[in-house]
């Protein structure tokens, strides 16, 4: 039932505003509302009780182990949350002065400082709101750097078959045309291709490494190299951060410009569809044209850094400092992980990867890469199950909501046929590794003696399979009252 | 090893199960050459008992003044209920529904947000939410240009009554495409766009005018008369309003004459005002709102109701086919994660404040003002600048330098307001105002005997007095 339904005209949470009317009789009648929005008319209790029940429709990292690929759903420690939201931190004006913000600040520099040294770049801007906007000021920048040394033939921009949409579709927000390279057999970028490729129109290129396929690309120095002899900058997608963190560093690969998903790597909450944060970090070339506010240091004052100090900017993102709660909690999470914990994550995360898919791959299912190693994540395809047996990836994937488990990423990338993009993060324990693969392996059999028991899951969700096709034909986006 | 569950005897089995020696050997694709070391520059670890302290005494330290700044970041009142269940764990670690059968709460969550945002704007349709207000301005401005088939042209008309830094944010996101954006000033005497202004624009050809409600002044723009001259001229409306002050003021669908084509088309602005606190600007949420023939065009994830296989109600995203994951470099947007959680929030605020409730918010917003605008000017150092009426933002010039009395009322731990001569030259010794229903009579008192008491001690000092306005 919606919240709307439950709505009683006269019926209102009294405790939560003020008490009386005010007279507004200096604003031209013109300019008033008729009458009171028509928002829901519940107790407070109702309203309790309603979103308490709804969040228990759902599936999340603190119930559920939730192996989404490329999502790094891994555990969001609750100190991270308690401590960012002291009232201190709540109350703060963002156009207050720095000297009521130095506690703020300092933590934000010490981000900047600690994402410095784990990416091996040379400075960091912690402004942008999410990775998306975090490749936005990274592909802004990389247009900067050409347009500043008038270097204005430069087009395109290259992007792997294998890459998430996001860079496809920032290069076009940036007035950019877009370049597809194709991935060899093993899975790494074709190097004949890229090779191909390049010349004086090429703006640069965006890489994951890790590749969405989940495994290294070896030969990046290789890559880098070519990019940069043609003129080109290196844009590192930083999603799967996680799965080289504090084993190897983009700058030392050669990236001259990254962002960081701070929701993923640094184990800030997804939240149901966000906020993240997306910092990104550059090269001393592309330092200049870093977006803004950044957070510097004075003597011992924290200052803000802005178009006045940085007159080459690309500007700012988002009208104030971001997201910067969700930097708190990046920053304590970072604090509690030391530089002894940072390398800890690329290792147990791996671990966790390479053990379920040696367990998947003894239990009969088909991993993309055989050959390669597993990063942080890996790929089944089911193909083969889908050819023999009329089961799909999306058939598996509802039936793992039955058991329990969240889906893995399904049909990204579209470059394997019926996959699963397994990623379990390093804070999974092994007990439910082995719950996972149970449950595979059940699928498996029941894919071959009862498929039916897949087509027609979920069996045990608030809902069964929903019809997305009438969802988009027949639009039905706001709830109307019916007719009385 | 924090919040990594492996015991040394589990990971030797794990090894044995891989086929690898060590840890170690699962990296063995790295080139050598690259692999990291020490990271010294990062401090060791500390337990949480350790980085408590350090938080709890470095929040202390940003102390919390008393706060007369509002410039796009407002405090309000948020019932207690709302943090509670919107940092419940299955609301806080879930991700983007796109399971939807095992996320029907957040997808249910986000059509009632669809249908509250919809009805609070007297819009067709929302979506679940983009960045931040000023990003959200810079989509709109991208949407409009796409949706407006009558405009060949990439100019928005750009009032510079728009907040400064939404201007600025602006320029940064849609500057790379190759749009116009052609700024307007604003009527010195009223503080807002005088719409006969705009008459050397008739008959060109713009695809939007942005307009602000209130402005960021705090002042109220005519939007009737501007809503009509920009469907006349075939332009779209874009608003980018506050979402409390439309509990009171004529909400965008409906501006305009009656009888004209009514109503703004996109409709956009920062929802932290609806349950987030300020904590130093982020985050927050975007909102985004539009007529359904555009809905096509509207950036973001957007949630439809439809049914199950046995015909049962259900939430899904829709219209996918918009976004980067379907279309890459023809999206609509490159957004992806959005601020779902603040959502979460804004929806369980909005159901428990409630329409009349969120009305009676906006109309004490209002009336404190006009109350604290009353005792500080009666203050004959202190002046109104602009005559328009206002929402709950307030211009006032001082005839002393402003500078001398901001930080002497920071030591008195109070914040007076925003120093509006940064962003608009021409309004040096000006602060913008604002006091929301969280101020007493007691706060606004406070504030008043502060500042009247500072002017007089830089009046009998003999600094210098601008004339009176």
């Amino acid at each position: 039932m919606l919240i709307f339904e439950q709505s009683r005209p006269g019926r209102a949470a009294t405790a939560q505003s003020p008490l009386h009317s005010q007279d507004c009789a200096d604003i031209p009648t013109s300019q008033l509302r008729t009458d009171a929005p028509s928002l829901p008319e519940v107790s407070e209790l109702q309203a309790v009780r309603h979103y308490t029940r709804l969040s228990q429709k759902n599936f999340s990292i603190d119930t559920n182990f939730y192996p989404l690929g490329s999502c790094t759903m891994k555990y969001n420690p609750r100190a991270c949350n308690t401590l960012a939201m002291l009232p201190g931190f709540l109350a703060r004006h963002p156009l207050g002065p720095a000297s009521a913000g130095q506690g703020f600040m300092a933590c934000l520099y010490e981000l900047q400082e600690m994402l410095k040294e784990v990416t091996g770049m040379q400075a960091v801007s912690l402004t942008p709101a999410a990775g998306a906007q975090g490749e936005f000021a990274g592909v802004a920048m990389i247009r900067a750097y050409h347009v500043a040394r008038n270097d204005t033939a430069r087009t395109e921009i290259l992007v792997p078959d294998a890459a998430h949409g996001t860079n496809p579709a920032t290069a076009t927000m940036c007035g950019y045309t877009v370049h597809e390279i194709p991935t060899d057999k093993q899975g790494d970028v074709d190097l004949d291709a890229l090779k191909a490729a390049v010349g004086p129109h090429t703006a640069g290129i965006m890489l994951t490494n890790p590749s969405t396929l989940g495994i290294f690309e070896r030969r990046i120095k290789d890559i880098a190299k070519i990019v940069h002899d043609a003129g080109g900058l290196l844009y590192y997608d930083g999603a799967n951060l996680n799965a080289i963190l504090g084993k190897v560093r983009p700058g030392d690969m050669g990236f001259d410009v990254i962002h960081m998903n701070l929701h993923k790597t640094f184990s800030t909450p997804h939240g149901g569809g966000g906020p993240g944060a997306g910092p990104v970090g550059v090269s001393a070339r592309l330092e200049p044209f870093l977006p803004v506010p950044m957070v510097g240091i004075d003597g011992d004052e924290y200052v803000w850094i802005t178009e006045k100090e940085k007159p080459q900017s690309i500007g700012r993102l988002s009208a104030f400092m971001g997201n910067a709660g969700v930097l708190l909690r990046a920053y304590i999470y970072a604090r509690m992980l030391g530089h002894e914990g940072m390398h800890r994550v690329a290792e147990y995360a791996t671990l966790n990867a390479n053990y379920l898919m040696a367990k998947l791959r003894d239990a009969g299912f088909d991993v993309a890469f055989p050959n390669r190693r597993a990063t942080h994540e890996f790929i089944v395809t089911l193909k083969k199950q889908e050819k023999e047996l009329g089961t799909s990836a999306m058939d598996f994937a509802k039936r793992l909501l039955d058991f329990g488990y969240h889906a893995p990423t399904t049909y990204f990338p579209m470059l394997v046929p019926e996959c699963l993009l397994i990623e379990p993060s390093e804070t999974e324990a092994k007990e439910d590794l082995d719950g996972f693969v149970a449950a595979m392996v059940r699928i498996l059999d029941e894919a071959r003696s009862t498929p039916e028991v897949l087509k027609e899951a979920p069996h045990t969700q608030p809902v069964r399979r929903l019809d997305d096709v009438r969802a988009a034909r027949e639009l039905d986006l706001t709830w109307k009252a019916p007719a009385a | 090893m924090p919040f990594i569950p492996h015991t040394e005897h589990y990971v030797r089995e794990m090894l044995a199960a891989i086929g690898a020696k060590d840890v170690d050997a699962l990296f063995d694709e790295l080139p050598a050459e690259l692999r990291a070391r020490g990271l010294q520059a990062i401090p060791a670890a500390l337990i949480e008992q350790d980085i408590a302290r350090v938080m709890h005494e470095r929040a202390a330290r940003d102390g919390q003044p008393l706060c007369f700044i509002g410039a796009g970041a407002y405090e309000h009142h948020i019932p207690a209920a709302v943090w509670e269940i919107a940092t419940r764990g299955e609301f806080y670690t879930a991700y983007t529904p796109y399971q939807a059968e095992a996320s029907q709460g957040t997808l249910q969550l986000l059509y009632e947000y669809q249908t509250m945002m919809a009805r609070l704007m007297a819009m067709d349709v929302s979506n679940a939410s983009l960045y931040d207000g000023a990003s959200g301005l810079a989509e709109a401005v991208l949407m409009a240009v796409r949706a407006n088939r009558n405009a060949k042209s990439k100019r928005i008309l750009m009032p510079s009554t728009v907040h400064p830094l939404y201007r600025k944010v602006v320029r940064s996101i849609v500057s790379n495409q190759g749009i116009e954006l052609v700024e307007l000033p604003y009527c010195t005497a009223c503080g807002n766009l005088v719409p006969a202004s705009l008459e050397r624009y008739n008959g060109e050809d713009i695809a939007a005018l942005v307009i602000p409600q209130p402005n960021f002044f705090g002042v109220l723009e005519e939007v009737d008369a501007l809503t009509d001259w920009a469907h006349a001229n075939k332009a779209l409306v874009i608003g980018v309003v506050n979402p409390v002050a439309m509990a009171l003021l004529k909400p965008p669908g409906q501006w305009g004459s009656p009888g004209g084509a009514q109503g703004a088309d996109i409709v956009c602005g920062e929802g932290q005002p609806l349950g987030a606190p300020l904590s130093s600007g982020g985050p927050y949420f975007g909102f985004m709102c539009c007529r359904k023939d555009y809905v096509r065009q509207m950036p973001g994830r957007i949630v439809g109701r439809t049914v199950d296989r046995d015909g049962r109600t259900g939430y899904t995203l829709t219209l996918q086919a918009r976004e980067q994951h379907i279309r890459r470099s023809k999206a609509t947007s490159n957004i992806c994660t959005n601020q779902g959680l603040l959502v979460t929030a804004a929806t369980i605020h909005m159901a428990i404040v409630g329409g009349t409730g969120l009305q009676k918010v906006a109309q004490a917003c209002h009336a404190n003002t006009r109350s604290l605008v009353a005792k500080l000017i009666a203050n004959q150092y202190v002046e109104p600048v602009f005559t328009g009426a206002y929402f709950h933002e307030c211009v006032l010039r001082l005839r002393v330098p402003l500078k001398n009395l901001l930080r002497p009322l920071a030591a008195h731990n109070l914040l007076p307001g925003y120093a509006l001569e940064q962003d608009y030259p021409e309004l040096g010794d000006c602060l913008l105002v604002c006091a929301t229903e969280t101020k007493t009579e007691a706060d606004l008192n406070l504030f008043a005997d502060h500042l009247h008491k500072l002017i007089e001690r830089q009046t009998t000092a003999g600094c210098p007095v601008k004339p009176k306005m």
